[in-house]
């Protein structure tokens, strides 16, 4: 699986979802699919994409979250499924999109090229875990907190970035999903 | 008592969410966040999990404060550059070891370490060290944090935790 094709499969009819994605490879591959103001790309705070899913999911219970987020980047934060694990959001799925390399700093390998298994901690820690086919009805309607690991090849391909303000990205997001109330917070 | 003051000040101020790393000096206040149903109280693995939790709710447009040990703010400052580059409110309170009186070694490096750290990365630091003064001073961190989308953290000095030994904090 190409892991630009598994993100745009994922965000193709995205409908009211709200996306965080984690920093470096998950964020150009979400911008690849279409940048919108519904997504938060980081480009920094490793290890924090599936809090902010967890923060956004608890602000906003009626609407779906969906993290997309490397490897690398979740196992820098694998204290984070135990969190989210005890919380137990149903509208939170957490994708990894796993190519086994860190991406950005010269494809090294990471944890899971090695037999670390993040779908088993995350099932371990109390995430539903689904496979791609299955996927798309757990991001939208299936009671979370879920969870994918999807093996992707490793490969360089070219860079689609989002805008990189993180006033920015903040301010487009809570306008689109508050209205301009937003601004007078 | 200054736990009960702190938790009338974020329930006035509309903080929904509250990320912790359980403490001793917090013990109260953690009782308090959880009792109260308007409020969702995070348990966190470590500090850093809590700047996550807390601009994701603001994202989905909800206040939270987020509660530590001096020790957790060591474990929050490559994520404090997120809160600085995006303009995030964030209000932390933190209760301080390693400072007055401190009975542990290990704990002293941090604790004396807590205020340059903090303002090294953008962060307002506000100290108390009278009970009295802790509600006031909270309710200004909260203004200053959601009015000015400022990262503001209150220090509890350890005069006001008032544990004086490993038995002591065990016992609490």
């Amino acid at each position: 699986m190409r892991r630009r094709d598994a993100v745009k499969r994922l965000l193709s009819n995205r409908k009211n979802l709200l996306v965080v994605a984690g920093l470096g490879s998950t964020a150009w591959d979400c911008t690849a699919a279409g940048d919108s103001p519904l997504t938060f790309p980081m480009w920094g705070a490793m290890g924090q994409a599936a809090m902010m899913g967890l923060g956004l999911a608890l602000a906003q219970p009626k609407r779906r979250v969906l993290v997309i987020t490397g490897d690398g980047e979740a196992l820098m934060g694998m204290g984070a499924l135990a969190t989210i694990g005890v919380q137990q959001p149903e509208n939170l799925t957490v994708v990894v999109i796993d190519n086994e390399r860190y991406g950005e700093t010269g494809m090294q390998e990471t944890h899971t090229a090695h037999g670390v298994d993040l779908a088993g901690v995350a099932r371990s820690c109390g995430f539903k875990v689904f496979d791609l086919e299955n996927l798309p009805n757990a991001i939208h309607k299936l009671p979370g907190p879920n969870f994918a690991a999807l093996k992707v090849k490793a490969e360089k391909i070219p860079l689609v970035l989002p805008p990189r303000d993180g006033a920015l990205l903040k301010a487009r997001f809570r306008r689109a999903l508050l209205g301009v109330k937003a601004d007078a917070e | 008592m200054w736990p009960e003051g702190i938790h009338r000040e974020l329930a006035a101020a509309g903080v929904r969410v509250v990320g912790y790393v359980p403490d001793a000096g917090h013990k109260r206040l953690i009782e308090l966040c959880r009792a109260d149903r308007k409020m969702r109280a995070v348990v966190l693995t470590t500090e850093e999990e809590g700047i996550g939790l807390a601009a994701g709710a603001w994202l989905g447009g909800q206040r939270s404060a987020l509660l530590m040990q001096s020790s957790g703010v060591g474990n929050i400052v490559n994520v404090l550059g997120m809160v600085r580059e995006c303009r995030f409110p964030l209000v932390t309170l933190v209760t301080m070891r390693g400072e007055q009186g401190e009975f542990n070694p290990w704990q002293v490096p941090m604790g004396q370490a807590v205020r340059p750290v903090l303002e090294a990365m953008g962060t307002v630091v506000h100290h108390v060290e009278e009970a009295a003064q802790v509600a006031p001073v909270v309710n200004a961190a909260l203004r200053l944090a959601f009015g000015s989308y400022a990262s503001v953290a209150v220090l509890i000095s350890q005069r006001l935790i008032g544990i004086k030994s490993f038995q002591e904090q065990a016992d609490r």
